[in-house]
């Protein structure tokens, strides 16, 4: 009983200080792009002002705008919500966790992104549906290579819970698993494609027919865009959490280990600050391929993940 | 005169640049541009005039390789022989001339409205001496009939004019099979200001500030294409130091727009390194500009008679050291944007223009030395100070952005040799001579290589200098049809880099 009661505790804080944190971390990147281009920016806080703003607006719908379109935002937060809610990354043992697996996470994303797509095509306008078009090129590639990185992983724990995983790796005896590496390089290609991040797709373009994530939103506005941008954050947020959990997991505490809980926080804020700036670095050193060189980026991430399959089979078994 | 080829009688024009008109009869306006065309001439432009007591008249100005030859033909019945069949290019200029001045292109194939939104009746001509320079009318509803492309999962995405970003106003239809464009058709003239009607409320030396402004960021090389062409009507003789301050003047504009240009096609493709690096170079530039002729993009420095602002040794220094640091930052740029496999995947092959197809449908100014076009005005035809600076000019054959981006680099260093070489040999002397009376009727013509493509004004005086009409010319007009043929049968999310790469003018096309 006791154990039950702090996961939850443990459950609801992660929750709520991932919500919270999730723009933090998106700001972060940012002034990391404007510092490496030479530039101020505008401070790590800057999404939160985004977010105010938005919620301060009135919100303005199509005309044929159906409930789809309405309903989508909230059914985005939510999935991403739930999602950062299952990758363990204070502790482990979390209630939420036992409900999915790797498969099931996966799944919550393809929902989210099914959502999307459709509510871009709902309003009828020629960039939606391009918009769309794009997004399932990109996820249907994406989502054979995600599931492969996170098979390794699930070979060498033998279990698809991440919880599991991750408590294999956190606390027990550290082990090299040169398949890892394989699946850390393929993660991280199809972390990028799926948070429309540079070489994918460009997240502060402004040239509409380039855009693959940004042109499903177009229409939105205030309230509904402010729900896609967090969840945006929220989608980044778990991503690299799902990285630092099974990559990374040192540090991570047990479900009710109190006294690790320090710190564990000041290693996940420390390994969020290493990732965000890492990727803003390697943002700022690529361009962005043609939509139709994705698959040949994507197939790689998924070759990548495959070979770290068959080295686990071949050095670790 | 006559001149090699042609069986017409010409009047040399006194000008910077060799200037002939002629008048000519309807049979003579065809053989003539179809003897051009056979020589490997091009058309430069083509425009309507009001001459009140004649009628209608038409003109076209015409690329030969000793000069420039301008025909002359009165319009009768309001009317005259199509050339677009010969000239492509003049499809548009052909179909604007009729909204402005309701003269008809005879079996033209294309009959379409061009510069007209029903912003005034379709039987309203602007640009006629009756049509009074204050009317309104009220907007009607526009319709206008595109080119429709059919087949089995073709659609059309229409985009702009109103754009997510912050850019000027145009309409691209495309017609696109999954990402691959079968075909894209532009719709442009929503910058419509009637600039040219303005003109014709004004004096030459009031008409400077107006010409500055047709392209904002062509200032100078419109300034200076205005000048000369009042300078050509009234034989105003300009101090050398004026001439060689103006080379200065156009040099910097070309740097810092190329450099511009250099920085967004970086950031079109992704990499916003480039486009911080170059905007960091720009930005200094146009403060330099700012410091020594009191506006960053140099407006109102070029005036009728000479220029405005001198340069004393001390700024030749900042000018100098400037070129220096500009100089050694582009050439690292360059060996950046030249390792970056990413940046070449993307900028290679896309958005070609074969030679053959720039020579035949007229590609002019830095698009077409990108496609093999050598033409630079300061290479074929150097007024001072161009003819003693010796311009190299800056080719490439593949048509492509790279292609487009290798010159804007070749140009940039090009123009950073001719800013030393003018401080070094900048003549002693005034900047300026009062404008001379021109004659009534007196035509004028001014042609400046800006840094887009080349700039022409061609200028009628009426009574005391006040100006009778006045055409400028913008590259754009010829490049803007080639746009469409550089995205057949590349992706959609590729047209923002192979617009950019183009980089043209909507202002100075809509007037």
């Amino acid at each position: 009983m006791n154990t039950l009661v702090s996961g939850i505790l443990f459950q609801v804080l992660q929750s709520v200080l991932m919500v919270l944190l999730a723009p933090l971390l998106l700001g972060w990147v940012n002034q990391c792009r404007a510092w490496l281009q030479n530039k101020k920016g505008a401070g790590i806080f800057q999404p939160y002002r985004t977010l105010r703003k938005l919620f301060n607006k009135d919100a303005i719908l199509a005309n044929n705008a159906t409930v789809f379109f309405q309903r989508m935002p909230y059914v985005l937060f939510a999935c991403m919500w739930l999602a950062v809610g299952i990758v363990p990354v204070l502790a482990t043992g979390l209630p939420f966790s036992p409900a999915a697996d790797v498969i099931a996470l996966v799944g919550i994303f393809a929902l989210a992104r099914v959502f999307q797509a459709l509510a871009a095509m709902d309003i009828g306008t020629a960039f939606g549906g391009l918009g769309a078009r794009r997004e399932m090129l990109i996820g249907f590639l994406a989502e054979p290579a995600m599931l492969m990185t996170l098979f390794t992983a699930s070979l060498i724990s033998q279990s698809t819970s991440l919880v599991t995983i991750v408590d294999n790796f956190a606390h027990h005896p550290f082990a090299i698993y040169p398949s890892m590496a394989f699946a850390a390089a393929a993660f991280v290609m199809v972390m990028l494609a799926e948070n429309a991040r540079i070489p994918i797709d460009n997240p502060v373009t402004h040239l509409e027919l380039t855009m693959i994530h940004e042109a499903m939103i177009l229409e939105y506005s205030a309230r509904h865009l402010a729900l896609i941008e967090w969840a945006t954050s929220l989608k980044l947020t778990t991503y690299i959490c799902i990285g630092i959990a099974i990559f990374l997991p040192f540090g991570i505490a047990k479900a009710g280990d109190w006294m690790a809980l320090p710190l564990a926080i000041v290693a996940l804020l420390a390994k969020l600050a290493a990732a965000g700036a890492g990727l803003a670095l390697l943002e700022m050193v690529s361009a962005k391929i043609r939509i139709f060189r994705a698959p040949e980026f994507l197939s790689t991430a998924f070759l990548l993940a495959t070979l770290g399959m068959l080295t686990h089979f071949l050095l670790e078994v | 005169m006559r001149i090699e080829h042609f069986d017409i009688d010409f009047t040399l024009i006194p000008s910077n640049v060799p200037t002939w008109l002629a008048r000519v009869d309807a049979h003579q306006w065809r053989t003539a541009c179809f003897q051009v065309r056979q020589h490997g001439g091009r058309l430069v432009s083509l425009w309507g005039a009001d001459a009140r007591e004649t009628g209608l008249v038409i003109y076209a100005a015409l690329a030969i390789p000793t000069g420039l030859a301008v025909l002359r033909l009165n319009a009768t019945d309001n009317s005259y022989p199509d050339i677009s069949e010969i000239f492509p290019a003049a499809n548009r200029m052909q179909r604007a001339a009729f909204d402005l001045f309701g003269i008809k292109a005879n079996d033209a194939r294309d009959q379409r409205k061009w510069l007209r939104h029903a912003s005034w009746p379709e039987n309203r001509f602007p640009l006629r001496k009756e049509f009074p320079i204050n009317s309104t009318y009220p907007t009607e509803s526009d319709h206008y009939a595109f080119v429709a492309v059919e087949g089995e999962g073709v659609h059309e995405i229409p985009v702009g004019p109103v754009h997510a970003g912050t850019i000027e106003p145009g309409h691209f239809r495309f017609s696109i099979i999954g990402e691959r464009v079968l075909r894209l058709e532009e719709r442009l003239g929503y910058k419509h200001k009637g600039i040219e009607k303005r003109f014709e409320t004004m004096d030459l030396n009031q008409g400077a500030k107006l010409a500055g402004r047709v392209s904002g960021d062509s200032t100078v090389g419109y300034a200076w294409a205005y000048a000369m062409a009042t300078e050509s009507a009234s034989a105003t003789i300009v101090p050398p130091r004026a001439a060689w301050l103006r080379g200065l003047l156009l040099e910097r504009e070309r740097i810092a727009n190329h450099l511009g240009d250099l920085g967004f096609l970086g950031n079109d493709a992704g990499l916003a390194f480039g486009l911080a690096q170059f905007s960091i170079l720009k930005e200094n530039l146009l403060r330099t500009n700012y410091a020594l002729f009191q506006h960053r993009y140099l407006m109102d420095t070029i005036i009728p008679g000479g220029v405005t602002r001198d340069i004393a040794e001390a700024d030749a220094e900042i000018i100098q050291t400037e070129i220096d640091q500009v100089r050694e930052t582009v050439i690292r740029m360059r060996e950046i944007y030249d390792e970056h496999a990413g940046l070449q995947d993307r900028f290679m092959g896309a958005g070609q223009v074969l030679p053959e197809t720039a020579a035949r449908l007229g590609l002019c100014g830095l698009a077409g030395r990108a496609s093999g076009q050598a033409w630079d005005l300061r290479v074929q035809f150097p007024c001072e100070p161009y003819d003693t600076l010796d311009v190299a000019m800056a080719t490439q054959n593949s048509g492509d952005v790279a292609a487009r981006v290798n010159v804007r680099f070749d140009e940039v260093m090009e123009s950073l040799r001719l800013c030393e070489c003018i401080l070094d040999r900048l003549p002693y002397g005034d900047i300026a001579t009062p404008l001379l009376l021109a004659p009534e009727h007196a035509f004028g013509l001014g042609w400046v290589e800006g840094w887009r493509g080349e700039i022409l004004i061609a200028l009628q005086v009426g009574k005391n200098n006040a100006i009778e009409r006045l055409h400028p010319h913008d590259p754009s007009w010829q490049n803007w049809p080639l746009i469409e043929y550089a995205i057949i049968d590349n992706i959609v999310p590729d047209f923002p880099l192979i617009n950019k790469s183009f980089n043209l003018s909507y202002s100075g096309q809509d007037l």
